[in-house]
């Protein structure tokens, strides 16, 4: 099964989220993330859903999506036409004798040291999902005692914005 | 640069932004329905306000029974002179007459309830409308927003409940935004593909005080439908049509829903096509068309089932290839390929892969691809389907819809439907339950005219029936409604006689009694040794018949008659036409040993459908 980036424009109603998501539910989809934030636009909300699927049972989905009254606009985001982005805080277990050693690894992948206690290092990290999986590949030895993940979020390169045709901006 | 692959359907028009939508709508009419008087700010409460928008929005009927959060909204109705309030017994009732309503006058049902527990009962007639596309606004009290996520007192997520039974729901909490929320419910509920939608009104709203001004606004950004169909796919369809030498028109209940009989026809006699009809579209082309084969599916007619197998190419207007109509998909018309005219973009290919999807409504399609199909015929010649009609004249003479006697010597239930029909004509309205007697009221009723067949399809409700023939009769005063029951689901509704009584709602109920639930009983004697588990109802022939539906009939105050005897039916069918003050129940005890025939068992090829018990047709002998 193929890996699928949805970009969804919803209106900021409640309960939109749980509409999008039980559709997905619904088919037995499992969601691999799902990140929701508010857009240039107030009053629309935009949700990058990264799912596992096959093309058939995929564009079933997106027009059972696309006929929930407040989704507005979806659109595929394929991963050459692209960016998309993980954030991740993860705690390592460090001391004095092993922090130099995971502050290394940090400046290599361009992360940051976010907070230092005794026992702990946590870092801040963005960057495509391979680069992250690869960034606690390394970290892993040191002992991962806590990792939280934004989910993806994408954006269409080029001048374009999802948003031009789907609402009037005024 | 790319900004990504747009997942629409290729048939679908890119949406308009909402700036020229704006500007397309300006020189069309309000999309708010109703006749659109316009009022300045008036001050008045929610609940007011509730009562005003339905009158705005041209609402003559509705059914409901109050409660404690819908209470403030039942004063004011009171008051009201256009709409008239039915109360039924059960919540359950009000929905599925709403639905019976839709369906015979095509203007949206509304059903009325509290929170809780009266919001869950609608539950099933807001599924069974969300299967079968019906227009229906469901109205529900809600408790008062301050207290709403904390159990209170018959307080239920209803809006979460039926997110995935409704078309769309809401929640209103604000009193001043009861007007647009109503005003977009109609919208949505009767545009585009039909469904039902959900208002949850909280007891503050409805207590609070607003402005009420008409028109309001509607503002729905994600919300768009697609009527006209892509005119290139359109004449791709006709190409198609033009080459086929075994087209089958495969006839939907979007065709019903489209109102769009008229057009349907002038389609079939141009194409000169064969005709098969779901069960949500019996009567959108008439029975006696010689081009009408019958309905489709597991219990179709064995022409009906036949011609689609044998098709090259299904002309499917409004349809969705339900697996009661398609059986083992894999095999089902293995050789057609398929044009698929649908309004819902998400019905094409959804089951079956579509060769030239057409997005748009029926009523738009139909006539353009007419059209288009003449043109074909004007340039190339007409089709010759001579040898292919040859083929299906042969298969419906040998296999023609009929019955044979119970062995038991007992009335035959088709019989009964034959004789309801004969009496009654193709004027009266007929509501189904669900079951045996539905299959055959679909297939011994003869269906002539649209909306003359209201039943519960794609959810198979039992109980649809005797609210549903209420809701029709409330809206087709002059017309006989016939609901055509069951014992065991008269058992589950019965209740909304008593509605009727005090309501002069003088529908008529036949009972096709087999003492059991027939179609499980059906199932049981052919796929589980006759071992009748618990579908014994003791309500026919030698049994304690309880309750005694005479009785039951009488205790409600409707005309409550029997009949157990073949030479008695034209006298007893008489005598209940003849009562028009109140509702008539008859009791027909048939034979239970009766089975729907012709069937395509579930799961399998519909190539293997039998005619009777283990008989299938014998096709070398057609070839």
């Amino acid at each position: 099964m193929a890996r699928h980036t949805l970009s969804v424009l919803v209106e900021d109603v409640p309960g939109v989220l749980t509409r999008v998501s039980s559709l997905f539910a619904r088919r037995a989809f499992n969601i691999h993330s799902l990140a929701v934030g508010p857009t240039e636009l107030q009053g629309v909300s935009r949700i990058t859903v990264v799912v596992d699927a096959e093309g058939d049972l995929l564009e079933q989905v997106t027009k059972q999506l696309n006929k929930l009254i407040n989704v507005i606009k979806i659109v595929e985001l394929a991963p050459e036409a692209s960016v998309q982005r993980d954030h991740l805080l993860v705690k390592v277990r460090s001391d004095a004798g092993t922090r130099s050693q995971v502050v290394q690894a940090v400046e290599l992948f361009r992360a940051a040291v976010v907070d230092v206690s005794t026992d702990s290092v946590t870092i801040e990290a963005t960057g495509a999902a391979d680069k992250l999986t690869a960034l606690l590949e390394v970290l892993e030895p040191f002992g991962i005692r806590e990792l939280v993940r934004s989910g993806t979020i994408a954006v269409a390169r080029g001048g374009k914005s999802m948003t031009d045709r789907a609402i009037h901006k005024s | 640069m790319s900004t990504g692959a747009r997942i629409t359907p290729s048939v679908m028009p890119a949406h308009p932004s909402r700036e020229n939508r704006s500007r397309s709508e300006a020189s069309t009419d309000s999309l708010v329905p109703g006749p659109n008087r316009v009022f300045e700010p008036t001050p008045m409460t929610g609940s007011q306000a509730i009562v005003r928008s339905l009158e705005e929005l041209g609402v003559t009927d509705v059914f409901g029974l109050p409660g404690g959060a819908i209470l403030p909204t039942y004063d004011p109705l009171m008051d009201s002179s256009q709409i008239r309030h039915v109360l039924v017994r059960h919540e359950q009732g009000a929905g599925h007459a709403a639905q019976g309503y839709y369906l015979v006058t095509g203007r949206p049902g509304v059903a009325i309830a509290t929170s809780g527990p009266g919001a869950t009962n609608l539950v099933t007639a807001i599924a069974d409308a969300h299967m079968d596309s019906e227009a229906v606004v469901f109205i529900t009290g809600q408790v008062s927003s301050a207290v709403i996520g904390t159990d209170a007192f018959q307080e239920a997520d209803i809006v979460g409940i039926t997110m995935p039974i409704t078309k769309h729901s809401r929640l209103v909490t604000r009193a001043e935004d009861i007007p647009q929320a109503l005003a977009e419910a109609f919208h949505i509920a009767t545009t585009g593909r039909p469904g039902p939608v959900l208002i949850d009104i909280s007891k503050d709203a409805q207590q609070g005080s607003m402005d009420f001004s008409w028109p309001p606004k509607i503002d729905l950004p994600g919300y768009r439908t697609v009527v006209r169909g892509h005119s290139k796919q359109v004449r791709e369809a006709a190409r198609l049509i033009q080459q086929s030498q075994r087209p089958v028109l495969y006839v939907g209940g979007g065709v019903s829903r489209g109102h769009a009989s008229q057009e349907l026809m002038e389609l079939a006699e141009a194409t000169g096509a064969p005709v098969v009809t779901t069960l949500t579209a019996r009567g959108v082309f008439p029975d006696s068309h010689r081009q009408h084969l019958g309905m489709p599916g597991m219990h179709g007619s064995v022409g009906a089932v036949t011609a689609l197998q044998m098709s090259d190419l299904l002309i499917t207007l409004g349809a969705r290839f339900d697996d009661r109509v398609t059986g083992q998909l894999d095999s089902f018309a293995p050789g057609a390929k398929v044009i698929h005219a649908d309004i819902d973009p998400a019905e094409i290919s959804k089951n079956r892969s579509a060769d030239v999807p057409i997005v748009g409504s029926v009523k738009e399609i139909i006539p353009e691809l007419t059209g288009a199909v003449r043109e074909s015929q004007e340039e190339d010649g007409p089709v010759d389907l001579s040898d292919w009609w040859k083929v299906l004249d042969s298969i419906t003479e040998t296999y023609p819809m009929g019955f044979t006697a119970p062995d038991d010597g007992l009335m035959a239930p088709q019989k009964v439907i034959e004789k309801l029909y004969e009496h009654s004509g193709p004027e009266a309205v007929y509501v189904a339950g669900v079951g045996q007697h539905q299959m055959w009221a679909s297939q011994f009723v003869g269906y002539e005219r649209p909306h003359q067949w209201l039943n519960s399809a794609g959810l198979g409700t039992m109980g649809f029936s005797v609210p549903a023939a209420m809701g029709a009769q409330v809206g087709n005063p002059d017309r006989t409604v016939w609901a055509i029951d069951g014992d065991g689901c008269f058992q589950m509704t019965n209740q909304e006689l008593a509605t009727c009584v005090i309501n002069q709602i003088p529908i008529k109920v036949a009972i096709i009694n087999n003492s059991s639930l027939g179609m499980v009983r059906q199932w049981q004697t052919l796929f589980y040794e006759s071992r009748y588990s618990n579908t014994d109802l003791n309500t026919g022939h030698d049994t304690v018949r309880i309750p005694d539906f005479v009785k039951l009939a009488e205790a409600y105050g409707c005309a409550g008659l029997r009949c157990e005897r073949e030479e008695d039916l034209d006298a007893v069918i008489e005598q209940a036409l003849a009562i028009n003050d109140r509702p008539v129940v008859i009791d027909f005890v048939v034979s239970r040993d009766s089975m729907v025939w012709p069937m395509v068992p579930a799961g399998v090829s519909n190539d293997d459908i039998q005619v009777a018990r283990d008989i299938s047709p014998d096709w070398n002998e057609e070839d």
